[in-house]
């Protein structure tokens, strides 16, 4: 039987460390071309300008105030939304940009990623995505426009449907495969 | 002197404050020496392994105050990796056995952990100030034992610092017990807080001088706050978004009214430019003004402000205020003592948002200005030449040209003479740091004029070794010199290693410096520790002397290797 809860099929991919290798090199990479790749991932400007080579701790700005004085360009958003996504059954939490994803389906590709071998090894269960928000409630996801999400979402948890029921925030099925396949 | 009573020396002493003059007097005489150690509450550690907490303890059993600094500058940068040091927790667990009664502890740039503050927050009763700037490994769950423990807290302080949250309980950790609070800046937690509990604590905070909002707290609880604290003199706003006809923004504007204590404004860290014509009224008294953190704000926004700010001495602000802006400055903050621009987008090449135009029209305005930090995109030597002649009160100096080797666009020379001006004017210099093309010619000028300098920052800059002899033999009051990308090798660097003992510290990375001639360094001067910073792939040590080290920090100690270094850093 398919795997059911995300309804998108598995692909292979490890539930591995952030990183990938574990080798030395990896460890010893320096810190700020870790940072300065991330930024050069992220950044939302022209192409142009991501190509260009940009020297390690230079403009002699503080981490600090880079994080939080550059002004949006377009009015699009530089900050970041992480949020730890926990997977019962899996060993480990996770930490997902929300900024990242446009949409329900593309965050459901993202924590499939995240947790393809878990969801494999759970023997035919099914799951539940929910977040926590602002007021500390737990809700399901995809009820709400994908940028009230982003704003509201706290964490994430992909439950089992199975606990879901003593946990108040069952829905029909039909809704969720419904949210869950846009 | 040898006269008097010890008492009356010790109360003599009392009026010496600084940190450097009490250093002097301890010195002069055993007998001053002991009676300094014991009346000392107050001690400055400029760098946290030159000493052990052990050292401190058995030389200062009055301590009150304590000022550490960790990690070395360049670590704003990204220039350090990740867990190279600077742990605070050794400190307050010797402080903490010794029965030191700590009252004030202020942080730079190091490590601190949730059991640090826990520890602190627990073994010290008369514990009143914690101040950490640029400091990282906490969460708020350290902030709230401090908020929950320290029955007299007066102040806390927290700048800039990389803080994880875990939402917000930590400010309802405040007992309602808790009346003595004087300074609340908690601009840099990202997370929720409990607005009530805020509003609580402000309304039962009778002393309150300072708060400093972070970003969550919105426009109707700051109108709230200023209701309960219209005697604050130091005010960072959080959120200020609001539609201006709404009745929770009139209600603003009339509270604003009220607080004429209101010197220093910072934050904005959200912000609708509508609703900034409420902060006029405030604007006279303002000393000091940062928006550096409030790129909502555009150029007209920032200087139909500024108009406003007659009194201002020191502005921090972004380049978007752009040279129209500066120039607005100029003509209206006669007060100006210190400047500082920073890039609101250092990547961007194309909007040239501030010049060297402005920075003359701002030297040529504000006749006291003594300390500069600014972000621009080009300098010429004639506008340097032209501030140098209308400012010679500079004791801080920091230029950053964005393209860190861009020439006088308008004669293509390196700016040596620019900045030879700058040194040869401002005799009071204590603080320089350099940008754009520059030759060893620069460096001879800063040898022979910058007598006061203490601190010199170099980047892309130089033709030889030349260029670190001059200063090395020229600065002789130079305590610390941070160097990256420069042709200066093991010539410069062995030439006169007896020189540094008399400073804190030397980093030059990316440089020309041999392994082998750190090896010799680190061999000659036992008093320095020349730590090597290694992040390549070869893990060996016993590599070729001739290899070229990529970061290298040397620091003076009196002792010896730190205990707590990762394995990618060499101790020599």
């Amino acid at each position: 039987m398919a795997k059911e809860g995300l309804g998108l099929e598995i692909t292979e991919l490890r539930l591995g460390l952030p990183g990938g290798g574990t080798e030395k090199n990896e460890k010893k990479r320096v810190f700020s071309e870790i940072s300065e790749e991330e930024e050069n991932e992220k950044s939302n400007g022209p192409p142009e300008l991501q190509s260009k080579s940009q020297v390690v701790g230079w403009p002699p700005v503080c981490s600090y105030r880079k994080k939080n004085s550059f002004g949006d360009k377009d009015g699009s958003k530089t900050s970041k939304f992480y949020v730890k996504v926990s997977m019962d059954g899996a060993p480990f939490l996770r930490k997902i940009d929300l900024a990242l994803h446009k949409g329900y389906s593309d965050l459901a590709k993202a924590l499939e990623k995240l947790f393809g071998e878990a969801l494999r090894d759970a023997e035919s269960c099914e799951f539940v995505p929910i977040y926590e928000d602002k007021d500390g409630d737990w809700m399901l996801a995809g009820d709400v426009p994908w940028e009230m999400f982003i704003e509201s979402c706290k964490r994430l948890r992909i439950m089992k449907k199975a606990d879901a029921k003593g946990f108040g925030v069952l829905q029909s099925r039909e809704a969720l495969d419904g949210t869950l396949k846009e | 002197m040898n006269y008097f009573p010890d008492e009356v020396v010790e109360h003599v002493f009392d009026f010496i404050t600084s940190h450097k003059d009490r250093n002097s007097v301890s010195l002069v005489c055993k007998s001053w020496y002991k009676i300094e150690r014991y009346s000392r509450q107050r001690v400055f550690i400029g760098n946290c392994y030159s000493i052990t907490p052990q050292r401190l303890i058995a030389r200062f059993p009055g301590l009150k105050s304590l000022t550490l600094k960790g990690k070395p500058h360049f670590a704003d940068f990204n220039l350090v990796p990740h867990d190279w040091g600077g742990f605070v927790y050794p400190w307050i667990k010797a402080l903490a056995k010794s029965r030191i009664g700590l009252e004030e502890l202020r942080l730079k740039r190091m490590v601190v952990s949730d059991d640090s503050l826990e520890l602190l927050s627990k073994y010290f009763p008369n514990f009143k100030s914690l101040v950490l700037v640029s400091c990282e490994g906490f969460t708020t769950d350290g902030v709230a034992a401090i908020a929950a423990n320290c029955r007299f807290l007066r102040e806390l302080d927290l700048q800039e610092n990389e803080v994880e949250d875990h939402r917000g309980h930590w400010l309802s950790c405040f007992p309602e017990s808790c009346t003595s609070l004087v300074s609340l800046n908690f601009a840099c937690l990202k997370g929720e807080i409990n607005l009530a509990s805020l509003e609580r604590l402000v309304a039962r905070s009778p002393n309150l001088k300072s708060l400093r909002l972070n970003r969550v707290v919105p426009l109707d609880t700051l109108q709230k706050l200023l209701m309960r604290a219209p005697q604050l003199v130091d005010l960072g706003i959080g959120s200020y978004v609001d539609d201006p006809s709404s009745e929770v923004f009139s209600k603003l504007k009339a509270v604003i009214q009220l607080c004429n204590s209101i010197r220093s404004l910072s934050g904005f860290l959200e912000v609708a430019p509508c609703c900034m014509s409420a902060i006029y009224p405030i604007c006279e008294n303002l000393t000091f003004l940062n928006l550096s953190y409030a790129p909502g704000l555009q150029g007209n926004d920032l200087t139909k402000l500024v108009q406003h700010c007659r009194k201002l001495q020191r502005l921090w602000i972004l380049d978007c205020i752009g040279d129209k802006g500066l120039g607005v400055v100029a003509s209206t903050c006669k007060e100006l003592q210190e400047l500082r621009v920073f890039p609101s987008d250092p990547f961007d090449a194309e909007n040239a948002a501030v010049t060297e135009e402005s920075l003359v029209l701002i030297s040529a305005g504000c006749p006291k200005l003594n300390s500069l930090l600014y972000f621009c995109h080009q300098m010429t030597n004639a506008a340097l030449i032209t501030v140098a002649k209308n400012c010679t009160n500079f004791i801080r100096f920091r230029l950053c040209i964005l393209d860190p080797v861009k020439a006088d666009p308008v004669t293509n020379q390196p700016l040596d003479e620019g900045f030879g001006a700058i040194v040869r004017s401002n005799k009071s210099l204590k603080r320089l740091s350099l940008s754009g093309l520059l030759t060893d010619q620069v460096f001879l000028y800063i040898g022979m004029y910058a007598k006061k300098l203490e601190m010199l920052s170099i980047a892309f800059a130089g033709d030889s070794n030349k260029g670190m002899l001059y200063v090395l033999n020229g600065c002789k009051k130079l305590r610390k010199l941070e160097i990256r990308d420069c042709p200066f090798g093991d010539v410069a660097l062995l030439q006169d290693m007896g020189k540094y003992e008399t400073m804190r510290s030397l980093w030059m990375s990316s440089c020309e410096v041999t392994l082998g001639a750190c090896k010799t360094l680190a061999k000659k001067m036992p008093s320095l520790n020349v730590e090597i910073i290694n992040e390549s792939e070869q893990l060996e040590f016993s590599l070729d002397d001739r290899l070229l080290v990529d970061k290298m920090y040397l620091y003076r100690t009196l002792v010896g290797h730190r205990k707590d270094a990762p394995e990618y850093v060499w101790l020599l």
